[in-house]
């Protein structure tokens, strides 16, 4: 993977009291997360916690209360905040004729992509998805892809604008171990090497032992939050998951 | 016998100029329509025609083609806020809002035993199509093309994932709405030259064919828009010499090339 640029460290990300409620039930509640770039943090929580819907709200997806302020830590000053975001999965079934390019392009370019290839974007593109060693793929289709590269293809695309926030949804299916394995080594060198904050959606609790840097720990509401060790080895965690396993 | 001769009737040669412009226009729209799984949609906005032009009759309205357009772009916009609403399958509640505006359109209609007067939509006649009735279909070909350059991207950003487009600043709504009234537009203003009945297969069998053989959306508009003009052209001039109905030769044609697509697609694994 090459390296881009070193996190600083001193860029900020602040959740305050963030809220959602959908058709008068209330999902989120008083949400409050301090997020710094370079570190990796890792929500968790049971099947209907509202992992989903922390991230929509937060790409602006659905309406949500309170706010969200991406700061310089130096001076204070209050920027724009440019989110990355992978998907678990994109809405291709079989035979669907959208390539690597065509789906990356749509997103990122204004030439029409039934009409040509852009010179520009194109090269741009395979740049990016050098990064995780997976330009053979561009003229691909998306739906023959395997899980693992479709998970790679889309890491590529979330960083073509800089985002200064990357938000994850783990993949769920379609991914064997060794490919999870992959996935979140990805990620790992991802944070190391570039300067964001990630904000992981997980399903598996052994890696997120094995590499996060903050856990927090959701069910409605911010439940718990810290290091790996605050969070597993706290009552919080045990009434949420029993024994210690999830049960997804 | 002199292959080009059904060009000497001036109906023949709107009804070619006809082709030359709807065809396209449909093969373009059905790629999307395909891809948003949207089949449904379309066919439910075709039936609507009736029931706008029900509703012209009923408010006494001069011109019930003012009616049948302004009906099928409410129902367009009132189909795509419901499903984005309701959670029960997208289908189950097109199919309702269908059933019951045909229902309420056939009822209206039949009233005084007078439905035969519209029974001519159900199958359409290109034949009778006036040069200013093609000035108008040209229109919405040039409206759709403009739109196509601008806003496919973002029509399929969004169909691919909905919240990603959003992350990225891509207005969703306003995609979807847009191209839900323009589908509205096209199908209203071809609706009484194609036939409700099978404008649907118009829209949907270029664009399925098209996908059995193209790995990409170049290739894809490609053969979707080929298909289209050549089962058009061939189908008005085999409907002249056969002496049937021009909108179903025309979808026969699509059928077959769609059967033969599939055929070579499936053996050339694409």
């Amino acid at each position: 993977m090459r390296k881009i640029i070193v996190p600083c460290g001193l860029h900020c990300i602040k959740i305050n009291h963030l809220g959602v409620a959908l058709g008068g039930q209330e999902i989120l509640k008083d949400i409050n997360l301090h997020i710094h770039c370079g570190s990796l943090n890792v929500v968790i929580g049971r099947n209907g916690a509202g992992k989903s819907t922390l991230i929509r709200a937060i790409l602006g997806d659905i309406p949500h209360t309170g706010n969200i302020e991406f700061k310089d830590r130096e001076n204070g000053r209050i920027q724009k905040l440019k989110i990355g975001y992978v998907p678990q999965s994109m809405n291709v079934e079989k035979q669907t004729p959208v390539s690597v390019y065509d789906m990356i392009a749509s997103y990122q370019s204004n030439v029409p992509v039934f009409l040509k290839r852009g010179k520009k974007i194109r090269r741009q593109i395979e740049e990016h998805l050098e990064i995780f060693e997976v330009s053979y793929l561009m003229d691909k289709q998306v739906c023959n892809l395997s899980g693992g590269e479709q998970q790679r293809v889309l890491l590529s695309m979330a960083l073509l604008n800089s985002p200064n926030l990357l938000l994850l949804d783990e993949p769920v299916s379609g991914i064997d171990k060794n490919g999870m394995e992959l996935f979140y080594r990805t990620i790992y060198r991802l944070k190391e090497n570039y300067d964001l904050a990630i904000i992981l959606i997980s399903h598996d609790l052994d890696y997120v032992r094995q590499y996060a840097d903050k856990v927090v720990l959701l069910d409605g509401s911010v439940r718990r939050q810290g290091s790996v060790r605050e969070v597993f080895q706290s009552s919080e965690f045990a009434q949420v998951f029993g024994s210690g396993k999830e049960e997804t | 016998m002199d292959f080009f001769s059904w060009l000497q009737y001036d109906f023949m040669r709107y009804a070619f100029l006809a082709v030359l412009i709807i065809t396209p226009l449909f093969g373009l729209m059905g790629t999307m329509i395909v891809n948003r799984k949207m089949a449904f949609f379309s066919d439910a906005l075709g039936h609507s025609a009736l029931t706008g032009i029900a509703v012209g009759v009923a408010l006494g309205v001069n011109n019930t083609s003012v009616s049948m357009v302004a009906f099928a772009i409410v129902f367009a916009l009132l189909l795509n806020l419901i499903s984005s609403k309701v959670s029960s399958a997208t289908d189950t509640v097109i199919s309702v809002f269908s059933s019951c505006s045909i229902a309420l359109g056939l009822a209206i209609l039949s009233q005084g035993g007078n439905f035969s007067r519209y029974s001519g939509l159900l199958v359409g006649d290109i034949l009778s199509i006036t040069p200013q009735e093609i000035v108008y279909l040209f229109i919405i070909l040039v409206v759709t093309l403009v739109f196509w350059i601008f806003g496919f991207n973002k029509l399929l950003a969004v169909s691919l994932n909905r919240a990603l487009a959003k992350s990225l600043h891509i207005s969703a709504g306003w995609m979807e709405n847009l191209f839900a009234v323009l589908v509205a537009l096209i199908v209203m203003v071809s609706i009484k030259w194609v036939g409700i009945l099978i404008i649907n297969a118009l829209l949907i069998l270029p664009a399925a064919a098209a996908r059995n053989l193209s790995e990409n959306m170049r290739e894809y508009h490609f053969f979707a828009i080929l298909f289209s003009v050549f089962s058009g052209i061939v189908g008005l001039v085999i409907s002249y010499y056969v002496n049937v109905a021009t909108g179903p030769t025309i979808a026969i044609l699509a059928s077959i090339i769609y059967f033969a697509t599939y055929w070579w697609g499936s053996r050339n694994n694409v």
